[in-house]
This record gives C-alpha cells, sequence and structure tokens, in this order.
C-alpha cells in the first residue's frame, strides 16, 4: 500500500510500539514529539493521516487539531486521537475539535490497525 | 622639649586607649554581652559631651570676668534634668516608637515628613554647628601652645594648625570607624558611647585634681579660699536678672535642641528608665564640675601675672607651680572635652547630612524607582562616611579662617543661640497638635534671619561683615531695624537683645502661620501621635497596602537592610499575620513595621517616600483615624467606628473571597488529580499492552528485538510501581503514621548525597552546583534519609526546570538560634506569582507540563518536612526559582 501516516506523541516508547505495529503493516511511519510546531511538520509533509496524542509538550492536541482544520485542504484530513485520560469529556473535547476517531490508551495493536485502515481505505 | 615630646606620648597612648575603649564596647555589644553598655551611668555620662572644652577651659575664665554667671550654663540643663518628666520623656518616647534618627528627623516626620523641613534644619544645625566645632580644635592646639610656651617659646604657628589638622583628621577617623561600623537599625552606636563616657570621668577627674590642688596645695584649705573669694572683685559680682534669666533659658533651650544633645539623650537611649537616673545625676555631674571653678579663678588671678588669659588657668596654675604632671592631666581633661563634642557632633549632623540631602539626592538620580534591586547599604554608609569628613572639615576650615582668634571665644553662646531656634518648633511639634509644617518653616525662617543679623554677623566684629553705619543707623537708615536695637529699644545686653526677639518672632510666626493654615492629613495624624504619644505608642501612620505588591517591597527591603533582615522580617511579619510563606499580606499595621525598619536606615522622610513610591499612597487606617477622634469628641468617634465597620466587613469579605479561591482551586485540583493518577497510569500501560502483544503476535522477532521490548515492558513496570509507592508514601505521611529514623550527620555529605544522586544518569554538565562548603560543617539530628529525600527532590526540579543557558544551582546554607536554612536558588525564570500559590500542592506542575515528574515531588517534600520539624517554602525575589528549607532545633558547628 504505501500510504503514509504521521504520528504525533512525546512518550518514546509508545512511539516505538506504534511504529513497528504500522510499520510491519505496510505504512510508512513518522513521528514527530512536540505540540510547537506539529501543525508546521503536518502541513509541510502531507500524510494519509494523522495519530495525535492529547498531551504533548508546547500544545496541547485539542489545540493542534483546531489548527488543522482551519488550515487550508486539510479539513478532511483523517485525524486519530489518542488520550491517556480517560474521562468523557475528554471524549467531548476530541469530537468538538474535530477529531475522526477517538481511543483511549491503553489500546490493544488490533484496533489501532484497524481504526488507521478505516480511517485512510474507508 | 623633653616635656612637650612627652606629652604627644600620652596624648597619643590616650588615644589608643580610648579606640581599645570603644573597640571593646562594639565587641561586647555585638556578642550580646553589653548588659553593662546600657546602664544608666553610661547613659548619664555620656550626656555629659555638654561640657566641651569650652566649658572645661572657658568656666575659669568666665568666672574670672563675669563672676558666678558661669553657673546658668549649667543651671538649664539641670533644670531640663529634673523636670524629664515633662519634656525629656516624651522626646524619648517618641523617638523610640517613631525610630528617629537626628532633631531633623524628628521635626521632619513631625510635620507630615516633610524632607525639605528636614534639609532645612540639616543646614541651620550645620552653620550652628560649625563655629563650635572650630572653637574644640582651637581649645586644643591653643593648649598645646601653652604647654609649649611654657618650655619654648619658638613653636612656630605653622606647627599650631598642623596640630589642629592632625587632630581634626584623627577625630574624623574615630568617628567613621566606630559611627559607622554598620547601619543599626536602632541608631545605637555602643563603642562611641563608651568612649565618651569615659573621657567624661576623665575630664571631671582632671578638674577635680586640679581644684582640690589649688584649695590644698596652694592655698591654706577651705577657710583660707573662702577669704581670699571674699576679698577677690569675683565675691562682689552682681547677679543682672534679665542676663541670667535669658542664659539659663539659652542653656535649657540648647541642651535639646543641640544635634549632639539629641544624639544621646534621644537617639542613644535604652530605655526611658535611664531618664530617672540621669535625672538627679547629671545635675549632681555639672555640680561637682562646677565646684572648684571659683577657686581656680581667685587663685589663678593671684598667682599669675596681671594679663594672663584666664580661660587657661586650669592649665597654666599647675605649670606655673611646676606641677608638670598635674598640668598633663588637665590637658587631658580639656583634650577629651573637646574630642567627645567633636565626635558625637559630627556623628549626629552626618546623620542628618546624609539621610536627608545625600541619600535623596542619590535615590532620585540613581534610580527611577525604589525596586531596582541591589544593594545600597553601601551607599547608605559612604555617604554617612563622607559627610563625617566633610563636617570635620568644615570645622578645620573655619578654624582657619577665623584664624584662631578671640572672636571663636565669644561663638559657643552664639551657637546655642543658633540651635535654640529649633525650640519652639520642637515643644510646638510635641505638645501642640494645631501645629503645622508651614509654621514651623515660618518659625524657623524668622527666627534664624533675626539670630544672624542680630547676632552672627556682628559677631565677626564691627565693619566686617556688619559696617559701623548699620550698627548705628540701621539699614538705609531704617532706626528700628537696627541690628541690636530692634524696635529703637536701646540699652539692651546686645545678646540678650538677640535671643530675646529672635525667639519671642520665631514662636509668634510659628504660632500664628500655623493658626492661619490647616494641618493636611498626615500631619494631623503624626500630631496625634506625637502629642499623645503616652495613649498611641506605636502606631504612627497608615498604609493602604490593598494593591502593593509585596515581592516589590521585599526588593526594595532587601536592597537597604539587607537580604537576610529583610527575609527575615518579612517572615517575622507573615507569621503573625497567620500566614504560611515568606510574603506577608501587606497590611497597613506591616507596613507600618517595615517604614520603621527603613528609617532606622535612611530616616523617617526618605523610608516613607520609597514605600509610598510602592504603595502608592497613604490613606487612613482606622487606628488613626481613632487617635485624631479623641480630640473632636463623639461624632467623629462615631464616624470612625462605622469606617472600622465597613473596613473590616470588607477584610472579611476579602478574606472569603480569598478562602473561596482556594476551595474552587483545591476542587478543580481534585478533578485534575483523579485525571492525572489516570494519565500516569495509563501511559505506561500502554506501552506494557502494546509491546506484549507484540511479544505474543508477531513471529520472527530477532533476539535482540525480543530482549529489547521486554526490557521496555520491565522498565515501565517498574515506572508504575515508582508512581504507586509515592502515592503510598505522600498518603502514609500526609496521615501522620510515618515512624521517623533519627541519625546524625553532616550537612555537606548529605548534600554530596543528594547532589550525586540526583543528578545520576544526565550528564554532569546539566546544572552546575555552587556550594559554600565552609557553611555546611554543621552537624545534624534528624531523620537523615527523609531530608536527603527533600534535598535530591529540590536539586532534580531546578535540573528538569531551569530554563537558563548555562543553568546553575547556588545552594546556601545559614544558621541563627539553632535553626538551620538551606536555600537553593536556580539562575532560570523563576516560578510566576500564580504558580507559586499551588506548587506545593499534588500533581500541580508549574506552567505547562514539561517533564517527566508526576508532581507529586515537593507535595512529598512539603509533608516531610512538616514531619520533620521544619518548612519547605518558595522564596520570591531572587531571580531564579528558590526554596528555602528550614529546620529547627539544629545548632552547632561539627568538628573539623
Amino acid at each position: 500500500m504505501g500510504k503514509s501516516v504521521l504520528l504525533i506523541e512525546d512518550e518514546p516508547n509508545i512511539i516505538e510500539a506504534i511504529s513497528f505495529i504500522l510499520s510491519r503493516d505496510g505504512w510508512s511511519v513518522a513521528t514527530h514529539s512536540n505540540g510547537h510546531d506539529a501543525v508546521g511538520v503536518v502541513v509541510e509533509s502531507r500524510p494519509d493521516i494523522v495519530i495525535l496524542d492529547v498531551m504533548l509538550p508546547g500544545k496541547t492536541g485539542y489545540e493542534i487539531l483546531r489548527e488543522l482544520r482551519e488550515a487550508e485542504g486539510l479539513a478532511d484530513l483523517p485525524v486519530l486521537m489518542l488520550t491517556a485520560k480517560g474521562q468523557v469529556k475528554d471524549r467531548e473535547m476530541a469530537e468538538r475539535a474535530g477529531a475522526s476517531r477517538f481511543m483511549t490508551k491503553p489500546f490493544s495493536n488490533a484496533e489501532v490497525l484497524e481504526a488507521v485502515r478505516d480511517l485512510v481505505i474507508g | 622639649m623633653g616635656t612637650l615630646n612627652m606629652l604627644v606620648f600620652v596624648c597619643l597612648v590616650y588615644v589608643a586607649f580610648l579606640f581599645l575603649v570603644a573597640f571593646a564596647a562594639e565587641r561586647a555589644a555585638m556578642q550580646g554581652k553589653g548588659g553593662w553598655l546600657r546602664s544608666p551611668i553610661v547613659y548619664t555620662l555620656s550626656l555629659s559631651i555638654y561640657c566641651t572644652a569650652w566649658t572645661f577651659y572657658g568656666a575659669v575664665g568666665y568666672a574670672a570676668r563675669s563672676g558666678l554667671e558661669y553657673l546658668t550654663i549649667y543651671i538649664g540643663p539641670s533644670l531640663v534634668m529634673v523636670g524629664w518628666w515633662w519634656v525629656l520623656r516624651k522626646l524619648v518616647r517618641i523617638g523610640r516608637t517613631q525610630r528617629v534618627t537626628s532633631i531633623a528627623d524628628l521635626i521632619s516626620s513631625r510635620y507630615g515628613k516633610s524632607n525639605l523641613l528636614a534639609v532645612g534644619v540639616t543646614v541651620l544645625a550645620v552653620i550652628g554647628t560649625t563655629p563650635y566645632i572650630a572653637l574644640q580644635l582651637q581649645s586644643v592646639t591653643v593648649s598645646f601652645a601653652v604647654f609649649s610656651d611654657a618650655y619654648d617659646a619658638s613653636v612656630p604657628l605653622g606647627e599650631q594648625e598642623s596640630n589642629a589638622l592632625l587632630v581634626a583628621a584623627g577625630l574624623a577617623l574615630f568617628t567613621i570607624i566606630f559611627g559607622t561600623r554598620n547601619l543599626d537599625v536602632n541608631e545605637r552606636h555602643h563603642g562611641v558611647v563608651m568612649a565618651i563616657a569615659v573621657e567624661a570621668v576623665v575630664k571631671l577627674f582632671a578638674l577635680l585634681a586640679v581644684g582640690v590642688f589649688v584649695v590644698w596645695g596652694i592655698g591654706g584649705g577651705v577657710g583660707d579660699i573662702l577669704q581670699r573669694i571674699d576679698a577677690s572683685k569675683i565675691g562682689t559680682w552682681q547677679i543682672e536678672g534679665d542676663r541670667w534669666a535669658t542664659l539659663i533659658f539659652l542653656s535649657a533651650a540648647a541642651f535639646l535642641c543641640l544635634p549632639r544633645m539629641f544624639q544621646v539623650l534621644v537617639v542613644e537611649n535604652d530605655s526611658e528608665d535611664h531618664l530617672r537616673t540621669a535625672s538627679w545625676a547629671f545635675p549632681a555631674y555639672l555640680m561637682v564640675m562646677s565646684l572648684f571653678v571659683v577657686p581656680i579663678a581667685v587663685v589663678g588671678l593671684d598667682l599669675l601675672p596681671a594679663g594672663s588669659n584666664p580661660d587657661f588657668f586650669v592649665l597654666t596654675v599647675p605649670l606655673a607651680t611646676g606641677n608638670n604632671g598635674l598640668a598633663m592631666l588637665s590637658f587631658l581633661g580639656g583634650f577629651s572635652s573637646a574630642t567627645s563634642m567633636v565626635i558625637v557632633a559630627a556623628l549626629a549632623l552626618s546623620t542628618m547630612v546624609s539621610n536627608h540631602i545625600v541619600m535623596p539626592i542619590w535615590l532620585n538620580s540613581n534610580f527611577g524607582g525604589a525596586t531596582v534591586s541591589g544593594d545600597v547599604r553601601h551607599v547608605v554608609l559612604l555617604s554617612r562616611r563622607i559627610s563625617i569628613g566633610a563636617v570635620v572639615t568644615l570645622g578645620y576650615l573655619y578654624y582657619r579662617m577665623s584664624g584662631g582668634g578671640t572672636a571663636l571665644a565669644s561663638i559657643g553662646l552664639i551657637s546655642f543661640a543658633g540651635v535654640a531656634q529649633f525650640l519652639p518648633v520642637l515643644i510646638g511639634g510635641i505638645f501642640w497638635r494645631g501645629a503645622t509644617r508651614l509654621g514651623a518653616f515660618a518659625g524657623l525662617t524668622v527666627g534664624f534671619l533675626i539670630w544672624a543679623y542680630a547676632l552672627l554677623l556682628p559677631s565677626f566684629g564691627t565693619g566686617t561683615l556688619v559696617s559701623e553705619a548699620l550698627l548705628a543707623q540701621g539699614p538705609l537708615g531704617i532706626g528700628w531695624l537696627r541690628p541690636q536695637a530692634f524696635f529703637g529699644i536701646t540699652g539692651m545686653d546686645p545678646l540678650v537683645h538677640a535671643i530675646f526677639w529672635s525667639t519671642l518672632l520665631n514662636a509668634l510666626a510659628f504660632f500664628l502661620v500655623s493658626l492661619g493654615g490647616f494641618p493636611s492629613p498626615v500631619e494631623r495624624l503624626q500630631g496625634a501621635q506625637f502629642v499623645n504619644v503616652f495613649e498611641h505608642s506605636g502606631t504612627p501612620q497608615g498604609w493602604s497596602g490593598d494593591l502593593v505588591q509585596s515581592e516589590d517591597l521585599m526588593i526594595m527591603a532587601q536592597r537597604i537592610l539587607g537580604a537576610r533582615e529583610a527575609q527575615g522580617l518579612f517572615e517575622r511579619e507573615a507569621k503573625r499575620q497567620g500566614m504560611g510563606g515568606v510574603l506577608p499580606e501587606p497590611s497597613p499595621d506591616f507596613l507600618q513595621v517595615l517604614e520603621r525598619e527603613l528609617s532606622g536606615s535612611v530616616g523617617v522622610a526618605t523610608a516613607h517616600a520609597m514605600v509610598e513610591q510602592i504603595v502608592g499612597g497613604a490613606s487612613v487606617s482606622v487606628e488613626d483615624l481613632m487617635a485624631v477622634a479623641d480630640e473632636t469628641a463623639q461624632i467623629m468617634e462615631h464616624s470612625s467606628q462605622l469606617q472600622a465597620k465597613s473596613t473590616e466587613l470588607s477584610r472579611t469579605a476579602r478574606q472569603l473571597r480569598q478562602a473561596n479561591d482556594k476551595l474552587t482551586q483545591i476542587s478543580a485540583q481534585k478533578d485534575a488529580f483523579l485525571s492525572q493518577v489516570s494519565h500516569e497510569l495509563r501511559t505506561p500501560m500502554t506501552s506494557i499492552r502494546a509491546f506484549s502483544e507484540i511479544l505474543r503476535d508477531t513471529d520472527r522477532l530477532s533476539a535482540a528485538e525480543q530482549t529489547k521490548y521486554s526490557t521496555i515492558i520491565h522498565d515501565e513496570a517498574l515506572r508504575l510501581t515508582r508512581l504507586l509507592d509515592d502515592l503510598l508514601d505522600l498518603s502514609v505521611l500526609e496521615s501522620g503514621q510515618v515512624s521517623l529514623n533519627m541519625q546524625s550527620g553532616k550537612l555537606d555529605d548529605l548534600l554530596d548525597h543528594a547532589i550525586a544522586t540526583a543528578l545520576t544518569g544526565s550528564g554532569q554538565d546539566s546544572l552546575r552546583i555552587r556550594r559554600t562548603r565552609g557553611q555546611e560543617q554543621a552537624l545534624l539530628r534528624t531523620d537523615l534519609d527523609r531530608l536527603s529525600q527533600v534535598f535530591i527532590n529540590l536539586i532534580g526540579n531546578a535540573q528538569k526546570y531551569c530554563d537558563a543557558e548555562t543553568p546553575e544551582l547556588r545552594i546556601e546554607v545559614s544558621q541563627s538560634n539553632g535553626q538551620m536554612t538551606v536555600d537553593f536558588i536556580d539562575n532560570g525564570q523563576g516560578i510566576s506569582k500564580k504558580d507559586q500559590a499551588v506548587i506545593f500542592e499534588k500533581f500541580a506542575r508549574a506552567g505547562v507540563q514539561r517533564a517527566s515528574g508526576a508532581g507529586l515531588g515537593l507535595a512529598i517534600c512539603r509533608e516531610i518536612m512538616t514531619r520533620l520539624g521544619g518548612t519547605v517554602s518558595y522564596l520570591p525575589g531572587q531571580g531564579g526559582a528558590a526554596f528555602r528549607v528550614v529546620l529547627a532545633g539544629q545548632g552547632q558547628l561539627a568538628a573539623q
């Protein structure tokens, strides 16, 4: 397939795990680990899907998502949000910010894979 | 020449002895052993700087010329002392409650803290005192010359002048060393006071010795001397009523108003009780001083050739009878009288010049505001030192320019008359609440102009500054303005005339202008505080501090009082207000205390201006209103009570609002706590789950990959354990069920260990640590592991959060009263005010989450320190982030 994923996450071990799972499934995985310039990186690299963590240094995932949705041509970009805070209000905030899907940590590898495939291929 | 050399030698030994006395007294006071320094006897003896060389030598001359009139200059001060209950007690109480540093400070403080008034008083005091200092220098050099003449008539005049210069330089040096050792908030100088007390004993002893010698050595005992007095013209002198009354009034006024007398009477006073002793002891001292004056005068007139200067009989009578030892003692007595006067006068004047002229100018020209950081104590000290030098130099120049002639001899009373002009303003200020600043200006101006015109200028001799014509016909021929015959009233003694008119018109101007104007609010308040000092001790003025930034005040206070003292003061006040931490609420009470502390260093007016700059304006506090209301009866009382209620209500409302804010904050933190626990647990669990699934589901993993992934699982499991440990630790600490493992150890070892642990695994360059090992040699008795846990946490925080380019952490240790303080100060941008309030709460992390901590570290630290009987708090105003750990019940230095 060769579709590209951009993973925005600051916890090194989780980056390693998700990269491993997706690469083995044939995705080309790029990673980025802070919130400050995340929007710029997305705009520049134009991935097929973004996996976005909520708690990031510099800027929260919600803020990044909101900016992405406002950017030109990114309104329909599939974004999978990950959060380690499992409360209802976190899910609501993600939806309001425009997340394509929302997933609570810890997740099973199969779930992530399935969600990514769903979002990109439909 | 041999005896002359001997004299120089004795003089030097005596001076060295005085330095030693002053030094020992300072040391004793510093070590807290100086209880005897504050005895009423030392206080009484220090008052004897009233007896300068002018009285030591001059009293005999005075008696030889004018009979018993010399007694008037002793009677005036004696009356003041005997009546201490009415005036002195009040002055001393005011001086203490208002932290007054000089007479200029007192007057400016009373009249609305006006610095302009302080400047005026200072300038007038300098004008009035400079000739007097010159007189002392002259007496030392002339008495030296008297000795020289007796042995070698060829001592050139130039040598006299260089002697005067040497004496002046020595005195300035002494005053600088012991008068400006430190900025004592109380402005007490134990070394100086002790030295002048010793000098007081020396001059009394010397005069008594000469007296005894004259009566029993030369004369044939008491009966013989009484006969001689009867036979001489001294016995027949008439008492002139008006001159006597004027001189008694004058010396009493000068006793209260002379800057040097104010210094020893009020500023150096340690306890009001001392006045009780001094009230009889000082008149007794004066009586003994005057006991032998007439006998010495009579015998001198008999013994010495006609035309000898009676001013130096005390010296020439022993010399003429070949009694060199006694003459030398007498010389030392005169020397003591002169030097003690110059030292205290220079000290008092320099405080005034520095506080009211130099410092305000310097503060204004160097800083836009009072909050710029940096220590100004050295500037205050330097300006005092320069002022001392300037005052003594001025005295020396005056001596040189006046040629040391006989004109100086009459300057004593003229000087007295000059400073006596402060009297109406001073007495009016402490007894009459209607007195105003404008009135004070008017009175002082009128008094001094008349004094200068009628007394000072003519004293330089007719035809020098005041022409013959002016004296005879008045300016421009206006007869009633003749300098020595105002309103055409002739025939008065010029001195009596000048004192009568200057004081009368001064008081009149002061009174009328005060009546005509209306005092400003600050003047009214200060007036109430001064006049009713015994009813309202200790509440000088009101500040409304709602809008004040305590931190700004802290920065300013550190600059003037020094960091330690300022922090100590703030912490004490915060504790008194029942608040934790180092920053007290800027309540009116606190601001008053702060202003008083500052005024000890820079004077009332300047301190007031500095606080005002930060606070933004004075307002009337309830207590102040109550003080004023005493006078204006019920209606004011009622309204001020209403105001009290409304102020109290608004204060309660503010406190409620604060409590509510805090509760809201805590409840938000509870939510955040759950959310945080969830986050902190889920993150490692994500990695564990993901990698265990990978290990389970993936075929063909290489051995290296397998090891790597299981290691990650292992590490994350450890991280979970650590988090649970922290939570558990905190709950145990909070519930108070922790048992402490008390051990002894050295602080530097503990810090070594903590630094090593905190910085493991990060490059050692990531944080530079600066320590002063010298201060760390202290033995601790506490739970060392727990304390170490606190240190590790604070160092770790600095490493994680310090955002400076080259991060650096200073660790500063200090001890006092068994309390050990360890400060951790980094060079980052510090913690914002908003965050300072919450960093010790659980899961609170300053700013955006930048680092890996769970936010439990400081919460644990706080709990630990509470269990150890100490505190850990944020220390604001240090530049970077700063934490202070205080451990009580510690103390002694460990053996090296």
